[in-house]
């Protein structure tokens, strides 16, 4: 097998950083915490993509990894250490049951994705394609946070997260979407977490907590 | 291309225009008139399609043809009239306390907003730009849903939020699969999300690619159609946010996103030449639709019920485009047609019936044609209507399904016709002493616009006994597009 070249490595590298930070995000119970590795995670993505664009000269992709560090970076860790500041919800700590469970599913979770992309990235022309197991891998782990979580901003930040999975599958499958779509995708997260924002506010008012045990009342047989 | 233009930029204008004066006394006045001025581009843009063929303009970034043409006139008809109506609605809630002036701006702008997303939607040839409106639509939709702030409707906002969200996310995923498969014949430069282009190309597409890529669009844009089992935000949803929106709920974002599916479902059929997305979609379209009407039997709540049975029509609706067919697709678009319009007017009247009775469970909603005949029968004619009895054009449709489903697939029809009679049996019985017997309903402060509510059932009735040659023309036209 011929040598690979310091991008590609760098690529995988970082590819497996990102995947290490899903599982972080899975067990982390701060709420704080969770907050910086997302950022950490969008970082991450920032700088595979940049090198992506580098070493296959898509002056596009730049744009895009410039979008990335300004919203995943710095704009929604930002809106969400306000909120948790505003909130006063800081020093929340989680009571998650059966890490360990989790995390045992989670590792299932990667074996699946990996099974599943392993035909697909057999087509790709991209030089990235074997990162295209690992992107689908954070998908599924952000989305099992999502389950696994019972207060509102851990579960978003789990939404945000799945969010990074899809970027991180398109640029490593494809080169990145179009722009123009890239943008509207960067549109409706932010104003999604704006959205969110004066959401949280509306629950904490009307319940005094942002648990979402409360907003379990709605059933179907009283 | 001017027609285009008009459709989108009539509802940004008023949304803007609403967002500042949306609380005023006017406010529903100017929101009516934005609703017209877009229906109006609508029929503009209808009848240079019906005289020109399809219309490919500005880069090729939009793309009229008679499937979507067709229902951005329904969007844009039925966006009108639930206009009409929600000005009398929205100013006895206020009245009732329900409401500030802020949120009654909220409300106004976030509508037209609403509008604007699906028509956006629907005309977009750009794939990942159908995403990106899909979600804003779900975006300006969850501060109407919890725009009374009560625990009930909080709670309904956040699953709708995040279900959906989910939900749109895998959507995402399957786009990029797409985009993956297409990229490598269109190249990068932007056209290989064109749907025209897609189309063009559809034989080539890399067929193990596009199926797992149909999986998740269908599970993607399924939870926005609300297909069972990815329904559960949608009786919630539709229950607990203002009336006119569940009405807009029920009768265009369902179509919207069910429109999204059939177009993906050219895309991988065309490519992969064998059943497979047939199948899912029957699938998926039977298990709703079952499930649907049995749910139907244990509802308590008045607009829940409508949302189940909404559920079963959207189910109906997936089956159909998922036989395909002509006949089949044909029977499809006109039971989306129908069901909108009719959805939509019972919406209209359960909502007066609430605001009469001061409560949405049906248990405490009694004789309201002795006080008010209007919004009785209305409901009594908007649910047999509904339920498919002749001469409503939803027995014809229906109808068509079934004798189709003989035909083709028939394993599936007698669990239809059982599901269909359940439905009957659990609506028609619930609905039947709230119309009739003792009163305890009250007047209303504001006396209620029901002409909407006569209008969609009259076009319910006539296209029952008679469809207009070019109206049925154009179903013919859209059902052989979508194969």
């Amino acid at each position: 097998m011929a040598a690979i070249p310091l991008w590609a490595q760098l690529i995988n590298l970082l590819a497996a950083v990102l995947l290490l930070l899903a599982f972080a995000m899975l067990a982390q119970r701060r709420v704080l915490t969770l907050l910086n590795l997302f950022a950490a995670q969008g970082l991450a993505l920032t700088c595979s993509t940049a090198i992506v664009a580098y070493a296959t000269k898509q002056p596009h992709l730049y744009w895009s990894a410039g979008l990335t560090l300004l919203l995943k970076v710095a704009v929604l860790p930002w809106l969400l250490h306000r909120l948790v500041r505003k909130l006063d919800v800081k020093w929340d700590v989680e009571r998650l049951i059966n890490i360990p469970t989790t995390m045992l599913l989670g590792i299932v979770l990667v074996v699946f994705s990996f099974n599943l992309a392993f035909p697909i990235a057999q087509l790709a022309s991209t030089v990235t394609k074997a990162t295209l197991g690992i992107a689908m891998a954070s998908v599924m782990l952000s989305f099992l946070m999502m389950i696994t979580r019972r207060k509102a901003i851990p579960q978003v930040i789990g939404f945000l997260a799945m969010e990074n999975g899809l970027f991180f599958a398109a640029t490593s499958a494809t080169y990145g979407m179009p722009m123009v779509v890239e943008l509207g995708i960067a549109l409706d997260v932010l104003v999604g977490m704006l959205i969110l924002g004066v959401f949280f506010f509306q629950i904490r008012e009307q319940f005094d907590s942002l648990d979402l045990q409360h907003l379990e009342k709605l059933r179907e047989v009283e | 291309m001017i027609e285009v233009v008009a459709v989108l930029g009539m509802p940004v204008l008023g949304a803007l225009v609403l967002a500042a004066t949306g609380d005023r006394s006017y406010a529903p006045a100017i929101n009516i008139a934005a609703c017209i001025l877009t229906f109006f581009a609508a029929v503009a843009l209808t009848a240079r399609v019906i005289v020109d063929g399809s219309l490919l303009v500005m880069d090729k970034l939009f793309f009229v043809d008679p499937f979507n043409v067709f229902l951005v006139a329904l969007t844009a008809f039925v966006g009108l009239t639930t206009s009409i109506f929600s000005g009398p609605y929205m100013r006895i809630e206020e009245q009732q306390g329900r409401l500030t002036p802020g949120r009654l701006r909220l409300y106004h702008a976030m509508y037209q907003l609403f509008n604007f997303t699906m028509l956006l939607a629907l005309l977009t040839n750009n794939m990942g730009i159908l995403w990106v409106a899909m979600e804003a639509a779900t975006l300006t939709t969850v501060l109407l849903v919890s725009l009374y702030r009560t625990p009930a409707s909080l709670e309904a906002a956040w699953k709708y939020f995040i279900l959906c969200g989910v939900g749109i996310a895998q959507a995402l995923f399957g786009t990029i699969l797409l985009y993956f498969a297409a990229e490598k014949l269109l190249g990068a430069e932007g056209g290989a999300l064109l749907w025209t282009e897609l189309n063009n190309v559809k034989g080539q597409l890399e067929p193990t690619v596009l199926s797992l890529a149909f999986v998740f669009l269908l599970v993607g844009y399924g939870t926005k159609v609300g297909l069972v089992p990815l329904h559960n935000w949608l009786p919630d949803a539709h229950a607990e946010g203002p009336t006119p929106v569940s009405a807009v709920l029920s009768g265009l974002l369902l179509n919207v996103a069910l429109y999204a599916v059939v177009r993906c479902k050219v895309l991988v059929e065309g490519s992969l030449q064998n059943t497979f997305a047939k199948g899912l979609m029957m699938g998926f379209g039977l298990l709703s639709v079952v499930v649907a009407a049995f749910t139907l039997l244990r509802q308590k709540d008045i607009k829940r019920m409508f949302a189940y049975s909404s559920i079963e029509h959207m189910g109906i609706i997936t089956f159909a485009f998922g036989m395909g067919g002509p006949v089949a697709n044909f029977a499809g678009l006109l039971h989306m047609t129908v069901h909108s319009l009719a959805k939509s007017a019972i919406f209209f009247g359960v909502g007066h019936a609430a605001q009469k009775t001061g409560t949405q469970l049906m248990e405490g909603i009694r004789g309201l044609v002795t006080i008010s005949p209007a919004i009785g029968w209305s409901l009594a004619l908007g649910s047999l209507a509904i339920l498919g009895m002749p001469p409503f054009a939803v027995f014809s449709s229906e109808f068509l399904v079934l004798t189709t489903a003989i035909r083709e697939q028939p394993w599936a029809t007698p669990v239809l016709l059982l599901s269909l009679a359940v439905a009957f049996a659990a609506v028609f019985s619930k609905v039947l002493p709230m119309v009739f017997g003792e009163t305890n309903a009250q007047r209303l402060p504001v006396r209620p616009a029901m002409l909407p509510v006569f209008v969609h059932l009259g076009i319910v009735l006539m296209m029952g006994l008679w469809i207009p040659p070019f109206l049925a023309d154009w179903y013919r036209q859209a059902a052989r597009l979508i194969g």
